[in-house]
């Protein structure tokens, strides 16, 4: 676990000091809200629907139990008892008063956290494979790399002001869990010929309005230049972004419009200058940030009683079949906590629940937690002969849920229960779906399917990569949902497609049962999962599954 | 052509708590929407809502939304404003906790 340097703690507890001084002037008539609407920005503070809503970043999804208990800590004291993980691996707390928000943000800088850069037209929360470290099939992890990138891009004055947001995703596996290719610029760790690592750099890439799976820009990076790569691109959408149209204002529409070819240009040209002006790799410097992510001290023993449990328990084989991952170190196992369970609000943990991760974590996990984009809670190291005690543990704070990857593992996002953009809610939807399948006993025949929802034509519920896209819209002052199918969010991307006219929300349930059924039908066998089935045999069937009225109306 | 002007509620977020309040005809914020000013007159909306501006201590955001009268009392015609007069539907963590 990186820990703050005294440069770090300086500057977040200035920051801290900085905007109690400005809630102050707020509250005393001094500031008005639309010159201090920019500085709570800064600092994470959103005003919704109901309530204010701080987001508090969690770099790289990487967090300890300390930084847990005290999340846990500020869900009690100065919210309603709970948190909400983030698809950007970030907790957003629904409920705080604008007249508390400098302590929570001292409570969060006790513990070497804050919510600088969550919000704004800056570089964002730097998010990284929620594996990393851990994951069998690394090359390497790629966490040291997004420190340097959190150091580099944090208050960083020629980019504190851009045309829009911008997002870095990075991975050091090849099988990609951190959506680089819809990222702004997605990282992926790979090897040039001599076996070095180094990084595919990734472009363009993001969801929203308009959705685009990003472009390679650089087959192959040395490690020793990302941050002057980096910063090139940066400078060249900074100078070429739009800003005549927020809507255009992303990269991925500067990468568009320009042409991926163009971009290179401008990028390597620029590059050749910042290469110079940022000199020598600062090895040192690096290495010292390596240091803090060396592997943890792991322990050898005997697996048997994992094995014996395994057989006697089929609650925890069932568990063990969807919730652990393959470690690189063949005795440890990686544990994804279901933040899912059914009929519950995907990716709210409650401060109990956060506390027992947290206890789990100090005493079989190597004091590790990690946040996924997926909302869900990771335990990257845990000996296999602690699993059925772990699993025991979460079962009895109802987070024993075996459903990791399956219908009921739904992305959602808060959607317009809390979100002040959002054109329909999120969360009922999720609820339904989770719940119909649950009840039906059907998920674990389903098998692997990913379900995205978003509120929003914004995609914080990344409803484009689902297998099953839903977005919800407000048509002519009801709420409405549009299905997608077929989108992807790993290493092999793309975007759904649209099924067609969109559904009420009493139709949704059951369009989705159709859906889930006629594909249960057409499938090659049990193991062909529904996005296979949907590339095999493209839209058509699930299309006649979802609108078999227009099916008839046609013969 | 002007539309005509349909009623409206006066309606705003409070500075500190950030709950939904409602300008009721007393002159007081009321979180209650059925207690909200029911205003059917175009000029008197926006002479509120400058009014509602000028006091930025107290409020953030104050806007105007679309209601219609159901038996005397001030409803809202939106999903999104009837959502508000209540709170999220996954908790009873906003106005049903007070109901």
């Amino acid at each position: 676990m990186y820990s703050y340097s005294q440069f770090d703690k300086d500057f977040v507890q200035t920051r801290v000091d900085q905007f109690r001084a400005q809630v102050e002037r707020r509250i005393d008539g001094s500031l008005t809200e639309e010159e201090f609407r920019p500085l709570r920005l800064m600092n994470g503070l959103y005003l919704q629907l109901h309530a204010y809503m701080l987001r508090v970043a969690i770099p790289y999804g990487t967090l300890n139990s300390a930084k847990m208990r005290q999340l846990a800590m500020i869900a009690d004291k100065f919210d309603k008892g709970y948190g909400h993980f983030t698809t950007r691996q970030n907790i957003q707390y629904n409920w705080p008063k604008l007249n508390e928000v400098p302590d929570i943000l001292q409570a969060l800088a006790d513990v070497e956290m804050h919510a600088i850069q969550t919000s704004g037209n800056c570089v964002r929360n730097v998010t990284a494979d929620h594996f990393a470290g851990a994951a069998a099939d690394e090359i390497e992890d790629p966490r040291p790399t997004a420190e340097l990138l959190r150091q580099w891009s944090t208050d960083h004055p020629e980019f504190a002001f851009l045309g829009r947001k911008f997002k870095i995703a990075i991975t050091g596996s090849p099988n990609d869990r951190a959506v680089t290719k819809a990222h702004d610029i997605g990282l992926r760790m790979v090897r040039n010929d001599a076996g070095e690592p180094g990084f595919e750099v990734i472009v363009g890439g993001g969801l929203g309005r308009t959705p685009m799976i990003g472009k390679v820009l650089r087959e192959f990076l040395p490690r020793e230049d990302l941050l002057p790569y980096v910063e090139s691109i940066l400078q060249v959408y900074n100078i070429l972004g739009r800003r005549d149209n927020k809507y255009k204002a992303r990269i991925k529409i500067t990468v568009h419009e320009n042409g991926i070819e163009r971009i290179r240009e401008l990028v390597e040209e620029r590059f050749v200058l910042q290469r110079a002006a940022f000199g020598e790799f600062n090895h040192a410097l690096f290495n010292d940030i390596e240091a803090a992510f060396a592997p943890p001290p792991y322990i050898s023993a005997s697996t048997d009683a994992f094995d014996a449990a395994k057989s006697s328990d089929p609650a925890f084989r069932s568990f063990v079949d969807t919730n652990l991952s393959a470690h690189k170190n063949d005795e440890y196992a990686i544990v994804s906590i279901s933040i899912k369970k059914q009929g519950d609000t995907p990716g709210d943990a409650t401060s109990e629940q956060m506390r027992v991760m947290a206890d789990l974590a100090e005493k079989f996990g190597h004091d590790e937690l990690r946040i996924s984009h997926e909302q869900n809670v990771i335990l990257p190291h845990v000996h296999k002969s602690h699993l059925h005690e772990v699993y025991k543990t979460l079962q009895a704070v109802g987070l024993g849920t075996a459903n990791i990857g399956l219908i009921s593992d739904i992305i959602a996002c808060p959607g317009m229960d809390y979100c002040a953009l959002a054109t329909a809610r999120s969360i009922p939807v999720a609820q339904e779906i989770a719940t119909r399948f649950d009840e039906l006993k059907l998920e674990h025949e389903i098998g692997a399917l990913k379900i995205k929802i978003s509120g929003c034509i914004n995609a914080c519920g990344h409803h484009h990569v689902g297998h099953i896209g839903i977005l919800g819209l407000d048509r002519a002052g009801v709420e409405n949902y549009q299905i997608t199918l077929g989108g992807d969010g790993t290493e092999t991307a793309a975007i759904g497609e649209r099924a067609g006219p969109g559904f009420s929300a009493d139709e949704l349930l059951p369009a989705i049962e159709r859906l889930i059924y006629g594909y249960l039908e057409i499938r090659a066998d049990e193991h062909e999962t529904f996005l296979q089935t949907y590339q095999r045999l493209g839209a058509e069937p699930f299309k006649a599954a979802l609108y078999p009225e227009t099916k008839i109306a046609a013969e | 052509m002007a539309r005509p002007f349909k009623p409206k509620v006066l309606t705003a977020n409070r500075l500190i708590e950030g709950d939904v309040v409602y300008y009721a005809a007393n002159g007081e914020w009321v979180s209650a929407h059925e207690n909200a000013m029911f205003i059917e007159d175009e000029a008197e909306a926006n002479d509120l809502l400058a009014q509602a501006n000028a006091q930025s201590y107290l409020l953030v955001g104050p806007y105007l939304a679309d209601a219609v009268l159901e038996r005397g009392k001030p409803v809202p015609t939106h999903f999104r404003e009837a959502f508000r007069t209540r709170g999220p539907s996954n908790y009873d963590h906003g106005k049903q906790a007070e109901a």
